[in-house]
């Protein structure tokens, strides 16, 4: 019973919400709308059950002396943050927008820009050409990467069109090779799940 | 029948009901939307042929998947970790959330990793971003130790949310490899720009890591980045290769074939649109 409820709630709102995809009827369209709220209703209380795992991580972590100063940081702003926005609100000059603007932003902004330094060193061991495929690959880049600048048209009219050509035909079809093969592997995914033969998130089997 | 016309009129005009708050853009439409007809055919065969397959595997006809390097790497992973006495950091990445086929896919790989973790006593981190994928995991895990015989060896302070904020998630858990130094990193789920950053961090201090998503921007950074990356289907054929289900390999064999239907399709409509160029029933 326990393993049998769970499955026949999974295949019956999976077959409710496959089916409604076909239907323009307002009855189908509304019953989807609903269960996409009954959606934000679970999320929101797995958040509180989130929040509350958090908190237990992080007071475990100050008990250890390299990830203390980490752990008390990332606590501190767990309670900051809301108390802020309890205490002055969340307008333009309010001490919550302050704290987002001047210290969460740039702490965002900042590990977003150590990707250009990431993908300096990733593209650098990617580029080495070793073999005869990874110097073809290497070649490819540079056309691309003198393509995509302003200044290859000066060079030459070939770059921008030799460039174009590669990002359309070549490099799009086997993206498109991957994309239809990860849309199949999504679809029977989802097929197996809706028809119980996947069962690993309801504890396995 | 009078029933049933009734109930829906009751539906109708009860304010607030279902209907009530429905859209004016389907108001106007029946029961079958006639636009979808494409996808209702291309879901009703691929229906049809994940049944033939599942059907043809219980009558005991075998299905043989190919060596996936990635997937046989999991064993040699886990069992570099237990060497080397350091943990194992297993993410799913910021861009899904439970509803994504890619989450429970990595959620079938966990299961089997958490099962190999169990059985060497290894330690194994899940960070993640979203908390209903948290609460999932620590079900698929706690199952997978018990399924080993081991319960008592899962700790469910491993399993944890970090942030839904897409770059405090990638810092904490740059953080937690740079400082835990996790000897071998699972980043298989949705990943978006974090990607690269955590690749790198995991390459730099020298995990073995194995990588797979649904995002074909992002795997070419985990190519360049990751000792193993499943590519395209590859992440969602791991369920059956690692638990060797028969039911599941072979809705793994009806990719293949929905594939070919695809590639025949394809060359048709190719062949069919430089004959009469003016054609259009392929557009869909």
């Amino acid at each position: 019973m326990a393993t049998r409820l769970p499955l026949a709630i999974c295949f019956i709102f999976g077959l409710v919400m496959f089916l409604q995809y076909f239907s323009g009827h307002p009855l189908a369209r509304a019953a989807y709308n609903h269960i996409l709220d009954w959606w934000q209703i679970i999320f929101a209380f797995t958040l509180l059950v989130g929040v509350a795992a958090f908190i237990k991580s992080s007071l475990r972590k100050t008990q250890v002396k390299k990830d203390a100063p980490y752990a008390l940081i990332a606590l501190a702003g767990l309670i900051l943050m809301p108390l802020l926005a309890v205490i002055d609100g969340t307008d333009i000059d309010s001490p919550f927008l302050w704290a987002f603007e001047n210290m969460l932003a740039p702490l965002q902004a900042t590990v977003f820009s150590l990707l250009a330094f990431f993908v300096a060193s990733a593209s650098f061991r990617g580029f080495r050409a070793r073999s005869v495929p990874a110097a073809i690959l290497l070649g490819t880049a540079l056309v691309v990467l003198v393509g995509r600048v302003p200044l290859a048209e000066s060079i030459s009219e070939l770059f921008p069109k030799v460039t174009f050509w590669i990002q359309n035909y070549p490099s799009m079809a086997a993206r498109r090779a991957i994309l239809i093969g990860i849309g199949l592997g999504s679809m029977t995914t989802a097929l197996r799940v809706i028809l119980g033969i996947e069962r690993t998130y309801l504890s396995g089997e | 029948m009078k029933i049933v016309n009734y109930l829906i009129y009751i539906l109708l005009v009860l304010p607030g009901s279902l209907l009530a708050r429905d859209d004016a853009a389907g108001a106007e439409s029946g029961w079958f939307n006639p636009d979808t007809w494409p996808t209702l055919i291309i879901s009703v065969i691929s229906i049809l042929v994940v049944a033939y397959t599942i059907i043809a595997a219980r009558r005991g006809k075998a299905v043989k998947l190919r060596a996936i390097p990635g997937l046989k790497a999991v064993e040699e992973a886990v069992g570099r970790a237990t060497e080397m006495g350091a943990p194992i950091l297993y993410t799913p990445g910021y861009g899904g959330d439970i509803q994504r086929p890619t989450t429970i896919a990595s959620m079938n790989i966990l299961s089997s990793v958490a099962e190999k973790v169990a059985e060497y006593d290894c330690r194994l981190i899940y960070p993640t971003h979203d908390p209903v994928i948290m609460a999932v995991a620590q079900e698929v895990v706690r199952e997978g130790y018990t399924r080993i015989g081991y319960p008592d060896r899962f700790r469910p302070d491993d399993i944890f949310y970090i942030s839904s904020s897409q770059f405090g998630y990638a810092a904490a858990v740059d953080g937690i490899i740079s400082r835990d130094r996790p000897a071998s990193i699972f980043l298989l789920g949705t990943f978006e720009a974090e990607s690269l950053i955590l690749a790198e961090t995991g390459n730099s201090i020298g995990a073995i890591q194995i990588a797979g998503t649904d995002s074909t921007i992002q795997l070419a950074f985990f190519i360049v980045a990751c000792d193993y990356t499943l590519v395209g289907e590859e992440l969602f054929a791991a369920s059956g290769y690692l638990s060797q289900n028969p039911s599941i390999l072979s809705s793994v064999k009806a990719q293949d074939i929905l594939k070919l239907i695809i590639a025949l399709f394809v060359i048709v409509a190719v062949i069919w649109a430089t004959v009469d160029p003016l054609s259009s029933w392929w557009r869909y």
